[in-house]
């Protein structure tokens, strides 16, 4: 596939973005509420296909965010879909490794992280923080910073 | 009444006795076979994200460089290329070429060192003191431009701190036909050896559907044939303009792990060589003032495969939020596809084979059972050189 061709497949599930921008012709950022996040990660990942990167989770004042890479190698082209995670009291999203085992790790992280509920991830535990670590401390979160 | 049958689990690490790195794997056996692993990190975690946001966007090359000792060209350089992205920075030509250099170099002494490893790990210690050996240069040539073996702090924002001096391309040169003679030495020792043979090949084999899944990156990905490189893919520096190849093998096994590496040694070579063939003239930085707000990407191919980094600005001097994924982040989990229904005997090379970096600088301390500490770093050293003494003195 070449760039418009990609173009036009990821244009496939436009009806559930809330946000499509390309800056530049080979980086895309695709925006999404987080209860389309598992429908959209599946698309990417199996229907496109892209190769998984990594999720970038970000602590935006108003809302969670987690930005999920995935790069096109053929056109050097990198897809991020930001899911936006609106409830700030009890943040969730669906687990992305039951299909994407990649995934794993960094869903973990994002729960140490940043204390945002993976749902149905098959390993929840600890991967960054120590045993020991108090909980619902979470050093990614803008009030760790007082 | 039933018996229940507790599996065996064999614990390496904290410390690891091979790699001497901080990583933890319980191999669960069933006699000499490997059916499950699972593994424990960050034991090293030091913050580095967050660490970003309290930095200026100049000063976080520094902070990043250290994240690891052998990437530490990748690290900046992948956040620079975002930053740059970012603001639309144009970097000069000579530039892209320095940029291009120090990566290859670093990428020739880290494959070179990472076969002596692979070398020591099996037994070998003849290759591991010869490989470390003729590495030596590469890393001569890198004190010379940068002023340090590692942690080069070479990148910055708009282009280099540092020039490569005209009066230095012959030396490159000819130090680099110096290492081609001995890689093609090594090469060949490495492809005929019927006992790197009956220990590598078969071994460790990574599927490439498993590659796939787990997303690896690098040499790990390339010998289970997924023929992924940013430097052909989104290609930076200036590996557009030479001649050069992906190398790419099928078989998956630790044997196409050193093969990939060993070429791509040669590869690393041929790409200096021309660089420096065609090093143009010109400044090697622009001046970069402000960061407007948006948000980029910027990713390298280190020697352990895609280094990627995302940065957002908010239109101040500091990064919002700054995230950086290290190739063994991707590579590690992927034990899991490649260690199970392997024997032990070939658990330590397959660990080793993804050539993993945990890059250890923490400092090592003693604690009671109440976390307090009892022999903090000073005390450590002192109890170590009492011991040397005495060991002498009674010798």
């Amino acid at each position: 596939m070449n760039q418009e061709e990609l173009n036009n497949k990821i244009s496939e599930i436009k009806a559930k973005l809330i946000g499509y921008e390309q800056p530049l012709a080979n980086r895309i950022y695709l925006s999404c509420e987080a209860e389309n996040s598992y429908a959209l990660n599946k698309f990417l990942f199996e229907e496109v296909p892209l190769r998984f990167l990594i999720a970038t989770g970000i602590d935006s004042e108003d809302c969670f965010e987690i930005l999920y890479h995935y790069a096109y190698d053929q056109t050097g082209c990198v897809v991020t879909l930001k899911t936006f995670i609106r409830d700030r009291e009890n943040p969730s999203v669906e687990s992305i490794s039951p299909f994407l085992p990649a995934a794993e790790w960094i869903e973990r992280e994002l729960h140490d992280l940043l204390g945002i509920e993976i749902k149905n991830h098959p390993d929840m535990r600890r991967l960054i923080l120590a045993d020991d670590w108090p909980e619902g401390v979470y050093p990614l979160r803008k009030e760790a910073k007082k | 009444m039933k018996k229940t049958i507790k599996k065996p689990v064999l614990s390496v690490g904290p410390f690891h006795p091979l790699q001497e790195e901080m990583e933890y794997f319980q191999l669960t056996l069933d006699g000499e076979i490997v059916t499950d692993i699972d593994m424990r990190i960050s034991y090293n975690h030091r913050g580095i994200e967050r660490i970003s946001e309290t930095l200026q966007f100049d000063q976080v090359p520094f902070l990043v460089s250290r994240i690891c000792g052998i990437c530490s060209a990748c690290h900046p350089l992948a956040y620079v290329r975002a930053v740059e992205e970012l603001a639309g920075v144009k970097v000069p030509e000579r530039a892209l070429y320095v940029r291009t250099i120090i990566t290859e170099l670093e990428r020739i002494h880290s494959h070179i060192l990472w076969a002596g490893l692979a070398g020591h790990f099996i037994g070998y210690d003849t290759v591991f003191m010869w490989a470390w050996k003729y590495r030596e240069p590469v890393l001569d040539l890198l004190e010379e431009i940068t002023g340090n073996r590692n942690n080069y702090g070479n990148v910055k924002v708009g282009g280099c701190r540092e020039d490569i001096p005209n009066e230095l391309k012959p030396k490159i040169l000819k130090d680099m036909d110096e290492i081609t003679k001995k890689i093609d030495m090594l090469i060949k020792a490495v492809l005929d050896d019927p006992i790197l043979h009956a220990r590598l090949k078969g071994v460790g084999i990574l599927k490439n559907e498993d590659a796939i899944k787990y997303a690896v990156a690098g040499p790990t990905a390339r010998a289970s044939d997924v023929a992924i490189d940013v430097r052909a893919d989104d290609p930076y520096g200036v590996y557009s303009e030479l001649d050069w190849n992906v190398i790419v093998r099928p078989e998956g096994d630790v044997f196409a792990k050193v093969v990939v590496r060993l070429l791509e040694v040669v590869e690393a070579i041929k790409i200096v060589k021309q660089a420096i063939q065609k090093l143009p003239d010109g400044p090697v930085a622009v001046e970069v003032k402000e960061i407007p707000p948006g948000e980029a990407i910027g990713h390298v191919e280190a020697p352990r495969g895609e280094t990627f980094h995302y940065v957002r600005s908010d239109g101040g001097n500091r990064p919002v939020r700054h995230k950086a994924r290290a190739p063994s982040y991707v590579n590690v989990p992927s034990f899991k596809a490649s260690c199970i229904g392997q024997h032990i005997a070939d658990v330590t090379i397959t660990l080793a084979a993804v050539d993993p970096c945990y890059s250890c600088t923490e400092r090592l301390a003693v604690v009671d059972g109440h976390n307090n500490i009892t022999h903090d770093y000073e005390k450590l050293l002192r109890l170590s050189r009492e011991k040397t003494t005495r060991i002498i003195r009674e010798a």
